[in-house]
């Protein structure tokens, strides 16, 4: 197989870490995200190893789609082998997570609990293996791709079940495990992408109809040439809050806010204003015809109305983060909420609900008081122009959209707002985009 | 695209020039002067750096402190933190100018000035109204205090853009009648206009240098910075050096330095040696972070990037603007000087200054550094921020701190802001192939 030349971005964001790979015509052709865990060089090496891999993928799937004699099995197999293939990640992960829960029952601070806990751990990891299959069956609708995040609710849960207030206690339990995922997470070496799709092929075979296990011999091949073909990595530019700690020389980092103008830009060619909500700041930015920023603004002193403000509100409510859009979008009698920072909107969620407010009701006004405070920052940048285009995790989020479009609509007229399903990746695109320029410029 | 950073070195003493330790002796002399002043029978003033009449108080053989100075100092000197602090414990709110709550603090804690040596208290406050509407409130604080007499000055702000014959003709009336004799009651001696007219020709003469160091940045490269490197050069003139001969030693010292730097082909001085590249020409708008002074201008000069012009090292005169003062018209012209402080102009006239500016030293572009507990400066300035980009078509950068609070220097987002601001320079400059 011939040698592919790709392109990385990095965004190093304070929430999460996104990686996207181009090829030479700038398709995208993997993308890999991953919690940031104030661990950048861990998060940076995780997510371009996943970005990589689902690069072979992609490779994969283009040559199942290249050749006549797999068209008809080209659907059914590829959705079955990436689900096997995402559960043998998976799987991988608990082998390393049991490791780590062992070592830590074993602390001798556990005394005479030691082999109890021992057998506790086993169980409640047998337990999780199972569900694994589940997670990552066909019709299965995961809540996060995290390995963290479903690990967690898995372990917790049964946790409970399992523990026992005169013995091994939920709180013992749950030590274990907050020493026990950070050294997981924090593991570089996640397996290699080849025995992984190798240990995803045999299952993904066994389990299919004839009409595919017939073409098994040249599937098998497709499969082998992705393993080993040569990729390599002609040009890498970071972004975001961690960029610094990315170990690149200076002239591949640069700054987020070029890297969103430039990847919303690409995203929507017609973009003059984009916004990005993100973990920590919000950005406002104006390019023009070419995705060259031309203006910008970001919060400064405080971070309040940002992705975390939701994040801590749904902690505060006991919720998802992906489940306060919706529920917010029941609402029918939108409350005000004037505080403008973060805790503060806690407590005047809490007075809310203690006087018998709807939480639907409650949420959307959070939502618009975020919004509000972007519209703000548009202002100072220059306003909203068509196409705006919205970026970044709140993106994801419909009572945001919402309160985005109304506001929009109040103060600037119509207005074409776009969103794209994959607006998370906005930075580390236009990053990818910058690597390819300055590679192919070199040239 | 980015040049490699100056490695980092640490500053020694023979990288200070001449002028800067010169300097550094006339504060410390200044200080030292005040703190016995009690004893040797000296009085002491109590003035604002915009409108101050340093020739006036010191034709009265009156010492000059300037409280915005020793909060400016105490913010560099790490100590503002703690003030700030105290006065809050008095009960200052938050959300007051930081250097009234600095000056309150320190004063609390036992008015130990900047050098370590204890300010004498004031025996007249005379208190200059141009254009930041604190000040007044200011000195209603200290006046309870320290119980001492106050001399207003009300310098009429310029609304209509210019200075008119009937706003000098009021600021000479209030100087005859109000401050002259509370000045002459304080010092016990009269008001002499020969002496006075002595010093102002020192002033001008000094003042002369200080314009010709300050227009120096239209070379292109610049040899010096005119916002980090020029509040050092302002310092003697903005304070208690005007109208005195050091004074005008300095402005000559200086003046020859940064000749030699021309000569030379030297850059800007930096804390780490000679700025070697000017990548980016720029003009700051507004005060800058004294807390973390440093941190703030290596942000800049790392990447290159000079400040030709700004706004700040105006707020105690517009010299560029073609003003002197003059001997032969001694109180009109302390008028006039008042009346063209920076702090006093509408925003038009701040606009036109800063378009000039943009195009005069030939800049890339211009950043704001909006303060967060300084309405004076503030107000407008996104305004400012818009009208300048449509005028010049030179992109502007707005960024946010505080003068001597440091908890609102957020060094990871003031730096993420800059090199944003500098990485959509460079992008502008190379086009779409940046």
């Amino acid at each position: 197989m011939s040698t592919l030349r790709t392109y990385v971005g990095i965004d190093l964001g304070s929430t999460t870490t996104k990686a996207v790979v181009l090829n030479d015509a700038g398709d995208v052709i993997g993308r890999g995200i991953t919690n940031s865990r104030s661990n950048y060089d861990v998060a940076c090496q995780v997510v371009r190893k996943e970005a990589l891999v689902r690069t072979r993928f992609t490779l994969t799937r283009e040559a199942i789609s290249g050749d006549p004699s797999l068209a008809e099995v080209e659907k059914a197999f590829l959705s079955s082998l990436q689900r096997n293939f995402l559960l043998r990640q998976h799987l991988d992960q608990l082998e390393r997570l049991q490791e780590a829960l062992l070592t830590a029952a074993d602390d001798p601070r556990h005394g005479a609990h030691r082999r109890e806990l021992n057998a506790t751990v086993e169980n409640i990891v047998d337990r999780m293996v199972e569900r694994a299959a589940v997670h990552f069956s066909e019709l299965a609708v995961r809540k996060s791709d995290f390995f963290r995040d479903l690990a967690t609710a898995d372990y917790m849960q049964l946790a409970e079940q399992h523990s026992d207030p005169r013995g091994i206690t939920f709180d013992m339990l749950c030590g274990l495990f907050d020493a026990a995922i950070l050294i997981v997470e924090n593991a570089t070496t996640q397996g290699s992408f080849e025995t992984q799709l190798r240990g995803a092929l045999e299952p993904t075979l066994e389990a299919a109809t004839l009409v595919v296990r017939e073409k098994a011999s040249r599937l098998r091949e497709v499969v082998e040439a992705t393993c080993c073909a040569d990729i390599v990595e002609a040009g890498t530019v970071g972004t975001g809050y961690g960029r610094q700690r990315l170990p690149f020389p200076k002239e591949q980092i640069r700054s987020e806010i070029l890297c969103h103008g430039l990847g919303a830009h690409a995203m929507f060619p017609g973009t003059r204003t984009a916004l990005d909500i993100g973990g920590q700041d919000t950005k406002a930015i104006q390019v023009d015809a070419d995705g060259l920023v031309v203006s910008f603004q970001m919060n400064d002193r405080c971070a309040a109305g940002c992705g975390r403000y939701l994040g801590y509100i749904a902690d505060e409510m006991n919720l998802g983060l992906h489940e306060l859009g919706p529920l917010a979008q029941k609402s029918h009698c939108r409350v005000k909420i004037n505080s403008t920072c973060t805790v503060f909107a806690g407590a005047e969620l809490r007075e809310r609900l203690s006087l018998g407010q709807r939480r639907e009701d409650i949420l959307a006004g959070l939502h618009r008081a975020i919004i509000l405070r972007a519209m703000s920052l548009l202002a100072r940048s220059g306003g909203v122009s068509d196409e705006f285009t919205f970026t970044g995790g709140v993106a994801r989020n419909p009572a945001a959209v919402n309160a985005l479009r109304e506001l929009v609509q109040e103060n600037y007229g119509d207005r074409t707002l776009n969103i794209s399903a994959d607006s998370i990746y906005t930075g580390a695109l236009g990053a990818a985009l910058f690597a390819r320029r300055a590679a192919q410029a070199n040239a | 695209m980015t040049a490699a950073s100056p490695s980092p070195r640490v500053p020694t003493e023979g990288d200070k020039e001449p002028s800067m330790l010169l300097q550094k002796q006339m504060i410390a002399g200044h200080y030292t002067a005040l703190s016995r002043a009690p004893q040797e029978g000296r009085k002491v003033v109590y003035t604002f750096v915009p409108g101050n009449l340093t020739e006036l108080l010191r034709s009265f053989d009156l010492l000059p402190v300037l409280p915005e100075i020793n909060a400016l100092q105490s913010g560099m000197r790490k100590l503002s933190g703690d003030y700030i602090a105290e006065a809050e414990k008095h009960g200052h709110s938050e959300d007051v100018c930081t250097y009234v709550k600095c000056d309150i603090g320190m004063l609390k804690k036992g008015n130990i000035g900047p050098t370590g040596e204890r300010l004498p208290p004031p025996d007249l406050l005379l208190l200059s109204y141009t254009g930041c509407f604190t000040f007044m409130k200011w000195f209603e604080l200290l006046r309870q205090e320290y119980d001492c007499p106050v001399a207003m000055l009300h310098v009429p702000y310029q609304s209509e853009g210019r200075i008119l014959p009937y706003h000098v003709e009021y600021i000479v009336q209030q100087l005859r009648t109000e401050v002259i004799p509370k000045l002459e009651q304080v010092s016990g001696r009269r008001y002499d206009e020969d002496r006075l007219r002595d010093m102002l020709r020192l002033s001008a003469q000094a003042e002369d240098d200080l314009v010709w160091v300050l227009e120096s940045a239209k070379h292109v490269p610049s040899p010096i910075d005119a916002y980090f490197g020029g509040v050092y050069y302002i310092g003697p003139m903005f304070t208690a050096f005007r109208g005195t001969a050091e004074g005008v030693s300095y402005y000559r010292v200086l003046r020859e330095e940064v000749e030699g730097r021309l000569r030379e082909g030297l850059g800007p001085l930096t804390p780490e040696g000679s700025q070697e590249k000017e990548r980016y020409r720029l003009v700051m708008e507004g005060p800058p972070n004294w807390t973390s002074f440093r941190e703030f201008w290596k942000m800049f000069y790392d990447e290159g990037a000079v400040i030709v012009a700004s706004s700040y090292t105006k707020v105690g005169g517009l010299y560029d603007g073609g003003f002197r003062h003059d001997p032969q018209r001694p109180l009109e012209t302390l008028a006039e000087y008042c009346l063209g402080c920076y702090t006093n102009l509408g925003l038009p006239t701040r606009l036109a200054l800063l378009e000039r500016y943009i195009r005069e030293y030939r800049a890339d572009g211009f950043m704001i550094n909006s303060i967060k507990s300084c309405n004076s400066f503030s107000v407008g300035q996104l305004l400012i921020l818009r009208q300048l980009e449509q005028r010049t078509g030179v992109p502007g950068g707005f960024i946010e701190s505080d003068l001597v609070d440091p908890r609102y220097f957020s060094a990871a987002n003031i730096k993420n802001r800059i090199e944003s601001y500098l990485q959509m320079l460079d992008q502008k400059r190379a086009g779409v192939n940046a």
